[in-house]
């Protein structure tokens, strides 16, 4: 990873990694590139042990109270931290724009939660936007297409930020899909709690895939990424899915989403 | 117009099925929404433009009362008249009224969802008088007995062949017995049927897109000129609009109109914009005898001053839906009653209810493209999130989907627990998923692995296991 050393006297050193309750659960490498990436950059990275989730299954189902709790947990874990980093948009988001409207009613915990929120960053643009990482020491061989996730996209302004990192990656080469900034369905428990019209979503987006012609779906989100997996995989494509950070670490070697290990 | 909100999973899967609405989606779904950015794109202060709407906007429903009260005393001053109407069935049988005590057999109606939303054909057919829809989307929904599925395009779910088909059926009788095939020639014929249509009607109905405070004028747009047929050709002109459609003045029309077409069709303005300030003068070549306006509530003043006043900004561009996927798949007619996309998840469980409506909010992936176009800036992801909020409080919420939440909820919050269950679960989830590296089928996942696999997560432990195995050291697996 090069970046310049002028830049990173001045920024965050002492980062926090939120892993994601899905990262934990289902693709575990995500964390680990992260922290690669961030170390790479210069940051001392922690994981505070007494995160969960960041509350939006509660949040999005419209129970407050449960929201109000959890966010709490997450703003005591996360105290001091120069900077606390998500290999998602959709949990970034979530910490970033929408803990301060839960503690209207309290003042000091709205305080905390806005001082949280401004420390709050989704990983490829906490990179480059703060770091200033403009490019990765990475070599990935194939045709890649980017999905913008929405929280991410539309909440964070993640957008040209991974495709600057991806160019920089030896051997990849970019195709994009007609619309990937439309939603691939997945919206957490919308996806099973309205099955066919997720399933029409993500749907119309493998097909998007196929004719991007790439052999290779990124994105910055893994539950986005285990719905169009999933999806992929139940039509019988050939496309591989990845989440954006394992690419950048240069830690594409795993099995991807969805694909048996193989023996090393 | 008789709700079928509570049976949306029901419309759902009907809607998923037809093969003619998924055909006239897959066109919506690209054209409105590259118009609409091409259109963004050409004029530089476009956004700020978006601003300066939302502002004009808020400005006038913090001063509703006040913007109402001068816009009848300007109505009045020009001969006109203003009726209120609290509710749907008062602004019926204030319009019905009406109709009546000219000896109306006929209205000629311009298009307008307030007359959807109080149900106001059904009510005149039973009471003798045909009601004649003009805009060319309604002409064709009315022949088929159907509502409209899209605010701004009523029948944009049909396909050519259909609006074919119906037209065949209900020309024949007036002498057009060849099926077209030209979207030209099928444009033609109902101009000229519509044309037979207007010179009769007694009464012109039309909606209204702003009213003007300051001049006492109701504001049309349309692309088909038949509201200006509508309110010239009759005795009487009736106009039916809402209470937030009221704007201080002209100038801020002004602004509106190059909000509203830019984002409703990606035009620079509409076809037409018609101003109607007041009952022919003394020497007007032209129109009305008499001017009405209906001002109907029918509940959106009990949300002034909560946090769900947004909705009330609405322009009823039709952006939110052109770029909603849940609309692009699904189709307008599945939310089940008036408004149908993101406004219509937002505004009809305010009008028809909650118990009603609860699915419309909830059908959400909360992906913000609707925010991301509306041009008065509604934030309809965060009023639809409200309104779960409200269904939760009043247990509205689905009983399985309250009792995960309440399991899930209780493990979240004590971390050390989680960690026992999710370790739990991830070994047993690796394990039986080494072979093929996903699921295609697993107990309590239906929702899920009916339609996609489900990704197995790789051998060695959650992350949390891995990270603290390794002494909270970086590893390189």
């Amino acid at each position: 990873m090069s970046s310049s050393p002028s830049v990173s006297q001045t920024r965050p050193r002492r980062v926090a990694l939120f892993v994601t309750c899905l990262v934990d659960l289902f693709r575990p490498s995500v964390g680990f590139a992260a922290i690669k990436l961030l170390e790479d950059a210069g940051c001392a990275v922690e994981v505070p042990p007494l995160q969960v989730c960041c509350g939006q299954p509660a949040y999005n189902s419209g129970d407050r109270a449960t929201t109000r709790a959890i966010a709490a947990q997450v703003i005591d874990a996360f105290e001091g931290f120069e900077a606390v980093v998500a290999p998602s948009g959709s949990c970034g988001g979530m910490l970033a724009h929408h803990y301060p409207g839960l503690f209207d009613d309290d003042p000091a915990m709205k305080a905390r939660a806005e001082d949280l929120a401004r420390r709050s960053h989704e990983l490829v643009s906490f990179l480059v936007d703060v770091l200033g990482v403009n490019s990765v020491a990475a070599r990935f061989d194939g045709a890649v297409t980017y999905h913008d996730s929405c929280s991410g996209l539309r909440e964070l302004g993640v957008k040209q930020q991974p495709r600057r990192l991806l160019s920089s990656v030896k051997g990849l080469e970019l195709k994009e899909m007609a619309t990937p900034e439309v939603c691939c369905g997945f919206g957490g428990t919308f996806c099973v709690k309205y099955p066919e019209i997720s399933n029409a979503m993500v749907g119309e987006k493998s097909a998007d895939i196929a004719r991007s012609g790439a052999d290779t779906l990124l994105a910055g989100d893994l539950g986005c990424l285990m719905n169009m997996a999933g999806k992929l995989q139940r039509q019988g494509s050939p496309v591989r899915v990845r989440h954006v950070a394992e690419v950048l670490a240069d830690m594409a070697g795993l099995a991807a989403v969805g694909e048996p290990e193989t023996k090393r | 117009m008789q709700s079928t909100a509570h049976d949306f999973k029901h419309n759902v899967g009907e809607a998923l099925a037809d093969a003619n609405l998924q055909d006239s989606l897959a066109k919506l779904k690209v054209g409105f929404s590259e118009r609409r950015r091409q259109a963004a794109e050409r004029l530089p202060e476009f956004e700020a433009l978006r601003d300066a709407a939302r502002d004009i906007k808020n400005h006038a429903l913090a001063n509703l009362d006040f913007y109402l009260e001068e816009f009848e005393r300007k109505v009045v001053a020009l001969g006109g008249h203003v009726h209120w109407a609290p509710t749907a069935a008062d602004a019926r049988r204030i319009i019905a009224d009406l109709c009546r005590s000219v000896g109306a057999k006929t209205v000629a109606k311009s298009k307008s969802m307030v007359s959807e939303e109080i149900a106001l054909n059904e009510h005149l057919e039973a009471l003798g008088i045909a009601p004649i829809e003009t805009d060319l989307g309604e002409y064709i929904i009315q022949l088929r007995h159907e509502p409209p599925s899209h605010i701004i395009a009523p029948a944009v779910h049909l396909t050519k062949d259909q609006v074919a088909d119906t037209f065949l059926e209900h020309h024949k009788a007036l002498g057009f017995s060849k099926r077209l095939t030209e979207r030209n020639d099928l444009v033609a014929e109902a101009r000229h049927v519509l044309r037979e249509k207007f010179l009769k009607a007694d009464v012109g109905l039309t909606g209204a897109n702003f009213l003007v405070a300051e001049t006492g004028s109701s504001m049309l747009v349309t692309n088909e000129g038949n509201a200006d047929l509508s309110n010239t050709m009759p005795r009487m002109h009736i106009v039916l609009a809402s209470i937030e459609k009221v704007i201080p003045t002209l100038e801020d029309a002004a602004v509106l109109l190059r909000v509203l077409a830019r984002s409703a069709t990606g035009q620079e303005s509409s076809s037409y914009t018609t101003l109607n300030t007041g009952p022919k003068r003394r020497d007007d070549l032209d129109g009305p005898s008499q001017y009405h306006v209906v001002i109907l509530d029918n509940g959106r003043s009990s949300v002034l001053g909560t946090k769900m006043q947004d909705m009330l900004r609405c322009i009823r561009c039709g952006a939110c839906m052109n770029h909603c996927p849940v609309y692009g798949a699904i189709g307008g007619h599945a939310y089940g009653w008036v408004y149908p996309g993101p406004i219509g998840a937002v505004l009809t469980p305010q009008l028809i209810g909650v118990e009603e409506a609860g699915n419309l909010p909830n059908a959400s992936t909360f992906c913000g493209r609707c925010e991301s176009v509306c041009p008065v800036r509604i934030p309809l992801p965060g009023l639809m999130r409200h309104w779960r909020e409200r269904e939760f409080e009043h247990h509205l919420t689905p009983r399985t989907v309250r009792q995960g939440l309440a399991i899930w909820g209780y493990a979240a919050r004590r971390p050390r627990l989680y960690r026992r269950l999710t370790g739990f679960a991830n070994r047993l989830l690796a394990l039986f998923g080494r072979a093929t590296g996903r699921y295609r089928a697993l107990p309590l996942a239906g929702a899920w692995t009916r339609f996609r696999d489900f990704p197995a997560p790789p051998s060695g432990g959650t992350f949390h296991a891995q990270w603290a195995r390794h002494g909270g050291a970086r590893t390189r697996p």
